[in-house]
């Protein structure tokens, strides 16, 4: 079986990559993406631990990432909301022209 | 490391670079589609089956289509004429790959890296029904009301502003500027004499 640091590092590159295009791209849905990317990035790293510990039978990992896919799926509707609600008020999605939160 | 695990590392991290570096936002959406299954895949060979197929529930068949419906609501699906990165993009990629270098150095390091698994792990979905309604019913209860004021509040924040009102009055102007019906009776060519 592939070792624990394979699967951490796995998470450790998807954060990053999702990181990177939160900070890096200009629409802000992609900007949603990114972080849909870092979530599920750390839900890998809860099952990894989960595996590997010393007693998977209390099956705390796999619950945490259950309520971690739950909250993350009502993150999603909020946030794609914002942005429809957003680009109704300025006609764009473009994070670098929304500079004020009064419109 | 196993041949599965490598094929699946390739895939989900190609697929999330795809994601976050494509010019079309559909493309983009379709990419972090792959991803997400790349993922599931990653939960069952960790034996977690449960949490793969919800995987692919909710963010293979959610998430994605929610993705896909606010790219066509912004009109997005059009790429660019100009760069797709912000005004900031070195400085983001450089605390990206900061971070990463980060965490890469903890891990090689760490006593986690040696752990070995555990022989034979069974997390049934009756195990996990059981725990959600005896040890984790108060957070099923709270995210449950989440997930309710979520929804309420999505809907709410991308319902047009006084979208009732103007509906009304929509339907009444609407009723008043019909044809009247005189000139439906008589309308005005004369292809109506034959």
């Amino acid at each position: 079986m592939t070792p624990l640091a394979g699967y951490l590092l796995l998470s450790a590159m998807l954060f990053s990559i999702g990181l990177a295009g939160a900070l890096t791209r200009r629409n802000a849905i992609i900007v949603l993406i990114g972080i849909e990317l870092m979530l599920n990035a750390a839900n890998l790293n809860f099952i990894a631990f989960w595996r590997f510990s010393e007693h998977p039978e209390a099956i705390t990992g796999i619950m945490f990432v259950i309520f971690s896919i739950g909250v993350a799926a009502a993150e999603a509707a909020v946030g794609l909301a914002l942005i429809i609600a957003i680009y109704r008020h300025y006609k764009t999605t473009n994070v670098d022209e929304m500079n004020s939160l009064k419109g | 490391m196993s041949l599965p695990f490598a094929i699946i590392a390739m895939l989900t991290i190609a697929a999330a670079v795809a994601a976050m570096s494509l010019r079309n936002l559909v493309h983009c959406a379709l990419a972090l589609t792959v991803a997400f299954a790349g993922l599931a895949a990653a939960f069952l060979q960790l034996d977690a089956q449960f949490v793969g197929f919800a995987q692919i529930l909710v963010y293979v068949g959610a998430v994605a289509i929610l993705i896909v419906f606010a790219v066509l609501l912004t009109r997005g699906g059009e790429a660019p004429e100009k760069t797709v990165f912000s005004a900031s993009w070195f400085w983001g990629l450089l605390v990206a790959v900061t971070v990463f270098g980060a965490l890469a150095w903890a891990i090689t390091n760490s006593f986690a890296s040696q752990l070995a698994p555990a022989e034979k792990v069974d997390a049934t979905v009756k195990q996990i029904g059981d725990a959600l309604m005896t040890k984790f019913v108060l957070p099923l209860e709270v995210i449950g009301l989440l997930l309710t004021a979520a929804l309420i509040g999505a809907v709410i924040i991308a319902m047009r502003e006084e979208s009732s009102k103007t509906k009304i009055e929509d339907g009444r102007s609407k009723i008043d500027k019909t044809v009247p019906p005189s000139s439906i009776l008589h309308p005005p060519s004369s292809g109506g004499q034959q």
